[in-house]
């Protein structure tokens, strides 16, 4: 495993810290265009995940805090100008907003580096520029929200409304924390909605950066809201509460299913879920080896393995396998672990010290379970959450870390015979959010496309995400779709209006 | 009551493009303040003053082919004149069928080899998004020489047309990355899909009526999808094209990718339409040329050509119509932009209940009307584009005395100099006068009595045109019976003139073909291609 001391063994590696090129501004949470204290008074310490020592203590809010914020939401809905605006005049604003950001590139890449580990140089050239960029996507989309004039089947006139759903609560993970910030609240914003957004504990701090650019770019006040805390206290509030209309969750399936049920027991609010993921990679006997390598390796390694659609199991057709396997462990090697403000890191620390520990438990499980442990599996530093990029093989499907999402830079390497039983053994997991195709063949990947299970697949390439482009999970990996047209449907009321019609020339 | 009609239907047309405030505040940057009082149209002491100093130079006359501005092939120039004098403005370049194939050629070798079609969607968007800040920043410039070259008010162009220019350029911009083709369903093991692929070279022709709006039309959706254009201008209005479209080069968009011809229809207009190059043809004009412009498609390389051509649209105000917002409405629809509306009301229809009240309004209501200096504040009607149509408005006019129909208010030109005409009401209109048949394109309202709705709808429909219509009535059966019944393009009920970006505008039978704006002016520039594939052992069909 390659590090920048590479002589160094991982047991008495510390990185030099680098400093952060950004202070902290904002702490406390963002109601009603306002930053406020919560009510209880209540602060929690967010942590650096390089060093697990707190950097600032954040706002705890709260039930009380969620009412508050919903109520502010609500009158914003209800009384004030959002939802009346012109969708070109909502546009407008939105572009303002992300020029704000395109202003504030390297301030926001600093604190989702700072909070997430998250590789610096990669939150500058990509994760921030994309988030302004969606929110132009859908600033365009704000005015081309069509309904439909209807065919009725007798003489009546008729047609649909696509209103805004009114408040929603968006509910966002820690592992990407600008990026489905955006892909939640851009589509919200051009629907005309109104929300309260509860970020992760672990990441508060880029969300109530951008509450404050929303201001300054002149969304209203109460329309977006930000209340920092914990899922069983804030998240729990939102997702019961009688006057949220919808809630948009991003995070675990546990976690979904609690949002589900909080929202059966409440008022019915509409959900979407965005949740876990065991995605496949296939990989068949005519891939280009090299470039598949490159492809698994970044399916698994990206964001140190903290992404719901990772390509955590890859799957190679018995022809290459041996070869592949030699690839890998070579390339895995450009994986190099370090401090996320380093230019040549590639690995960051994980998120915090309980998915450090998560991680690390399931690599033990690995072992123990009789998996061959082909490289990493050890802390990369004696301090803070850094694990070395591991890949097992010789594992079989009943094995957890097959089944769970391990949510780390964890792969699992397994070998198939023919297509039908690469298809088999992807679908054969209780998630369906991606997948992953590497071949020439046309036929291969019009078959394998339509056979998996999964709500994106990408044929020889991984992590295609574009505004455009819808996104989300089959089976228990959630259902609704964030990104393109599609993902503003969930923040759209549908209403037909009928009158009758009278001397109608046709019908 | 009658001013704030209007004003509200200004505020709505630019309620989208930013604060109303901002936009009221631009012209008093240019020093623009009324000289004296407004001056009715009976007064002549508007005439005699002196014509206000436009607050603009000319900055380009010549074409613009290949991102250069290029003399034109035969040196020839043209002269672009004053409205308000008849005197010269500038000496335009003049494009004939040798500047149309080299201009034709840079956008052709844009489209085939160039970065324009294969830029991301998504950069493409950037570019027109800058393209529009640049034209807000440079709105009473562009403003100013709208008004110089077409005559229409100062207040019209700066604070509705050029934010309007700006406001669908960004819509048009939104579209470029959600321009979706289908998985389509197939009868076997098929895998089938549609792409959405650039037309290629599209040839633009463009009237001088909103000089800047038709390029806004045309241009935007054609930008969007990814095509590259020869745009020809009207030879009455060749100012403001170049200027913006050199501003777009200044926001990025690549050479060759917008040519702009200025010239003549018989020469550059016929020479674009009869392009064996050019994939794709967008008129709008009147309808005698766009049956040329259609035929010489035709004949040469079958390029499809969208119309957007004459009317004679009704203005139907019911039994049950409140008269005085009645008579403001059908004054709007028809004296806005000296009446130079494809789509002017131009047909009156009053019930007979409500006939004689609104008579005398709509006579008053128009021997109100502010006509002057265009570049007077409050002034509401300027001068006729240019001696052929104020000569032919005249014309009109006369025909509309000799026929026995009731001249009420108006008749003549107006003051001495340049093509300003008075404000023009005629009662008593029978279907069958000149005035009721054909298109004016002047501040010439001619109000028709009605009995029935069957009739009027019958009545409505009996021309050979098919833009818009406007209706005007508060009951919801009558309003959904007319909707339906009239064979147009747009109906606007209890409103008028209302051209968001998103709403879709064409016309039914000899008004044209195609629908520009909208949704559905993509359509006019994609071509769509089916791609096909057999499916192995598919999971699904």
């Amino acid at each position: 495993m390659a590090k920048h001391s590479s002589n160094g063994s991982s047991d008495d590696l510390t990185f030099p810290l680098e400093i952060p090129p950004a202070k902290i501004r904002f702490t406390k949470l963002f109601i009603g265009g306002e930053f406020v204290d919560s009510v209880s008074g209540k602060t929690f310490e967010t942590i650096d995940p390089r060093t697990g020592e707190a950097i600032a203590s954040v706002s705890e809010g709260d039930k009380e805090d969620i009412d508050l914020a919903v109520g502010a939401a609500r009158r914003a809905f209800d009384h004030g100008p959002w939802p009346r605006l012109p969708g070109a005049a909502r546009a407008k604003i939105m572009h303002k907003f992300a020029d704000l950001i395109d202003q504030h590139i390297e301030e926001l890449a600093t604190l989702d580096t700072l909070n997430a580990g998250k590789l610096f140089s990669w939150g500058k050239a990509v994760d921030i520029p994309s988030v302004a960029n969606t929110l132009r996507y859908f600033a365009g989309a704000a005015d081309k929200i069509h309904g439909q004039v209807l065919k009725m089947s007798r003489e009546l006139h008729a047609y649909t409304l696509l209103e805004p759903i009114g408040v929603v609560g968006l509910i966002i993970p820690w592992n990407f924390p600008s990026t489905m910030f955006f892909v939640k609240v851009s589509p919200a914003l051009a629907a005309g909605c109104t929300m309260v957004v509860k970020p992760a504990e672990q990441t508060p701090l880029s969300a109530l950066f951008y509450a404050h650019l929303a201001k300054e770019a002149g969304i209203p006040d109460g329309v977006i809201n930000v209340v920092n805390g914990f899922g069983p206290t804030a998240g729990a509030a939102l997702t019961s509460h009688m006057n949220v209309d919808k809630v948009s969750f991003t995070g675990s399936t546990e976690v979904g299913r609690k949002v589900m049920q909080a929202a059966a027991a409440s008022n019915l609010k509409t959900v979407s879920l965005e949740l876990g993921g065991k995605s496949p990679l296939l990989i068949f006997d005519d891939a280009d080896i090299d470039q598949a390598a490159d492809l698994a390796l970044l399916g698994v390694m990206h964001n140190k393995g903290e992404v719901c659609v990772a390509g955590s199991r890859v799957l190679v057709q018995e022809a290459i396998y041996d070869e592949f396997v030699k690839t890998l462990v070579e390339k895995a090697k450009e994986w190099v672990v370090g401090d996320p403000f380093h230019p040549n890191s590639r690995v960051g620390p994980q998120v915090d010290k309980k998915q450090y520990e998560k991680v690390m438990s399931y690599i033990e499980h690995g072992k123990r379970e009789g998996a061959t442990l082909l490289t990493g599996g050890k802390p990369a530093a004696k301090k803070g959450y850094y694990i070395e990029p591991t890949v097992f093989t010789d594992v079989t499907d009943d094995m957890m870390i097959v089944k769970d999402e391990i949510f780390g830079p964890v792969m699992v390497l397994m070998k198939f015979k023919t297509m039908e039983d690469g298809i088999r053994a992807a679908n054969n997991t209780r998630y369906g959010l991606a997948a992953g195709i590497v071949t020439k063949s046309l036929d291969t990947a019009n078959t394998v496309s339509r056979s998996i299970r999964a709500g994106v697949i990408w044929i020889n390439c991984y992590f295609a995400f574009d505004n455009d482009c819808p996104f989300g999970g089959y089976k228990s990996s959630g259902f609704g779709r964030d990104e393109g047209m599609v993902g503003l449907q969930k923040y759209l009321q549908v209403k037909s209006v009928v009158t009758p019609l009278y001397n109608s020339p046709w019908q | 009551m009658a001013s704030r009609t209007v004003s509200w239907l200004l505020a709505r047309s630019i309620s989208s493009s930013g604060p109303r405030s901002a936009l009221l505040s631009r012209g008093k940057k240019l020093g623009l303040v009324s000289r004296g009082g407004i001056h009715r149209y009976n007064s002549t002491a508007a005439a005699a003053e002196e014509p206000i100093t436009p607050p603009v130079t000319v900055p380009h006359t010549q074409l613009l082919i290949n991102g250069k501005f290029v003399d034109a092939a035969s040196g020839r120039t043209f002269q672009t004149l004053d409205p308000r004098t008849g005197e010269l403005i500038a000496n335009v370049a003049e494009g004939d069928a040798e500047d149309v194939n080299r201009a034709v050629a840079a956008a052709r070798k844009a489209f085939d080899e160039g970065p324009w079609p294969r830029l991301p969607a998504f950069e493409r968007q950037k570019i027109l998004l800058k393209c529009a800040d640049l034209v807000d920043k440079h709105n009473d410039e562009i403003a100013a020489l709208e008004t110089w070259d077409n005559g229409k008010p100062y207040e019209q162009a700066a604070k509705v047309e050029v934010p309007m220019f700006a406001r669908l350029f960004r819509y048009y911009a939104g579209w470029a990355d959600k321009i979706h083709g289908l998985t389509v369903p197939a009868d076997g093991p098929y895998h089938v899909q549609t792409l959405h692929e650039p037309i290629g070279v599209a040839g633009q022709i463009i009237p001088w009526n909103f000089p800047l709006l038709m390029f806004a039309w045309k241009v935007g959706p054609a930008l969007a999808t990814g095509n590259t254009i020869v745009l020809k201008t009207a030879e009455q209005t060749p100012l403001s094209a170049l200027y913006v479209a050199r501003l777009f080069h200044e926001a990025g968009l690549p050479e060759g990718v917008l040519n702009i011809i200025s010239g003549f229809g018989p020469t550059a207009g016929a020479a674009l339409a009869s392009h064996m190059d050019v994939d794709k043809l967008a008129f709008t004009g009147s309808t005698e040329t766009g049956k040329i412009v259609l035929e010489l498609g035709a004949k040469s390389n079958l390029k499809p050509v969208t119309l957007e051509l004459g009317g004679k649209s009704p203005f139907i105000v019911c039994e049950d119509a409140d008269v005085d917002q009645a008579v403001e409405l059908a004054h709007f629809a028809l004296f806005f932009n000296q009446g130079q509306c494809c789509c002017a009301g131009s047909r009156t229809f009053v019930h007979e209940k409500v006939y004689d009240e609104f008579v005398e309004k709509a006579k008053v209501r128009a021997s109100r009307r502010s006509v002057g200096d265009p570049f007077k504040a409050g002034i509401e009607q300027g001068p006729q584009v240019d001696s052929e149509q104020f000569e032919k408005i005249l014309k009109y006019i006369r025909s509309g005395v000799e026929c026995g129909a009731t001249l009420e208010t108006g008749g003549e030109r107006f003051g001495s100099k340049g093509y300003y005409v008075q404000p023009t009401v005629f009662s008593n209109v029978k279907d069958d006068m000149l005035i009721a048949k054909d298109e004016i394109f002047g501040p010439v309202q001619s109000i028709l009595k009605f009995k029935d709705l069957n009739e009027v709808i019958k009545r409505s429909n009996a021309t050979r045109y098919g833009l818009a219509a406007g209706v005007f009535t508060q009951n919801i059966d009558t309003a959904n019976t007319l909707i339906r019944a009239l064979r147009v393009g747009t109906v606007w009920v209890n409103t008028f003139d209302i051209f968001d970006a998103a709403i879709p505008f064409g016309g039914y039978k000899m008004s044209g073909h195609g629908r520009e704006k909208g949704i559905y002016s993509l359509s006019n520039y994609l071509q769509v291609k089916a791609v096909v594939t057999p499916l192995k052992n598919p999971a699904w069909l």
